[in-house]
């Protein structure tokens, strides 16, 4: 796994208090993870601290997985 | 009893009777605090006489990047802003009849639009600390409609139906989001009132006396303690029993 994937895991299984193996590559935010919509606008923040990136709201609102959020950051990073 | 050592409050309206109360009250209770305001002079004045902690950062709130720019200013000087009182207004009273769209579009703007956005650049910060308080001070006549303020009321009564949408939405955050709503209070604008004005407002006040600032202050304390943690989407009435709800 590419090492973006692990910084985007940690960030998802620290804040979301999931389990690691439930990240998984189409594993949905709100419907597998537990999230609330406030917790996917808090995961696209950390993810932009992280990363030092901007993730504009539109784009924020294509993050539905954990594998859109690697594309995407592998992409914008 | 409200210890708020530790703490960084951004108030807006600084330099006013009340917003002026509001500060001392939170630095009084160990807050560092950003005086915030269109006029420096008097801002820089109430810094001066809070000593330490006490920071000025002039905005003029009907300039929408200035507004935008404001928290990030406060978070530069203080660290953070962890508590945000947005107390600033101005009035354009007239008729509805005679209201231009104008007078209406700069208290809305002003008033409201102004506090939505401070809000709004606050919470990041907010929600990553697990800790915030927001304090918006409407108005009675938000409550219950003053003649010649359809602007005014209308814009405090829309930071009250604001103030319960945010708090829904960031109350598992530990921010907890509420209204102080001062009846008659003496302050600069009141003083300009000739007896027979003071007599028929009193008239309507069971208290029969006018409010104190510190009054307000101390409201907006008790809203920004931890104490207060239980405490969101109310609005707090001070206002002597003139509107009792």
């Amino acid at each position: 796994m590419s090492d973006i994937a692990d910084r985007v895991k940690k960030i998802v299984v620290e804040h979301l208090g999931v389990d690691e193996d439930k990240v998984t590559e189409n594993a949905s935010f709100i419907d597998d993870l537990g999230a609330d919509s406030l917790d996917t606008v808090e995961l696209v923040m950390a993810f932009e601290e992280e990363f030092g990136i901007e993730i504009p709201d539109d784009a924020a609102e294509t993050i539905q997985t954990f594998g859109d959020a690697v594309k995407f950051i592998s992409e914008a990073a | 009893m409200f210890d708020l050592t530790g703490k960084s409050a951004l108030v807006t309206g600084a330099s006013g009777g009340i917003g002026g109360a509001i500060a001392r009250a939170l630095h009084g209770a160990g807050a560092t605090v950003t005086l915030s305001g269109t006029r420096l002079e008097p801002l820089q004045a109430l810094a001066d006489e809070l000593g330490e902690r006490a920071h000025v950062l002039t905005c003029n709130l009907a300039d929408a990047a200035a507004v935008e720019a404001l928290p990030k200013q406060a978070v530069e000087a203080m660290g953070s802003v962890d508590i945000l009182v947005n107390n600033a207004g101005i009035t354009r009273d007239n008729l509805f009849m005679r209201m231009s769209d104008e007078e209406w579009r700069d208290v809305i703007e002003v008033n409201l639009t102004s506090t939505f956005r401070l809000c709004r650049g606050v919470l990041r910060g907010m929600m990553k600390a697990r800790w915030g308080r927001i304090v918006n001070i409407s108005s009675v006549v938000g409550a219950t409609g003053n003649p010649g303020q359809g602007n005014y009321a209308a814009a405090k009564a829309g930071m009250v139906g604001m103030s319960k949408s945010l708090a829904y939405e960031v109350a598992s955050r530990g921010i907890t989001v509420n209204c102080v709503a001062p009846g008659f209070i003496t302050t600069a604008m009141t003083d300009k009132l000739n007896d027979d004005q003071k007599g028929k407002i009193l008239q309507q006040v069971p208290a029969g006396r006018m409010g104190d600032a510190d009054e307000i202050g101390a409201a907006v304390l008790y809203l920004a303690s931890p104490e207060a943690g239980y405490v969101t989407g109310t609005t707090l009435h001070v206002n002597g029993g003139m509107a009792m709800i």
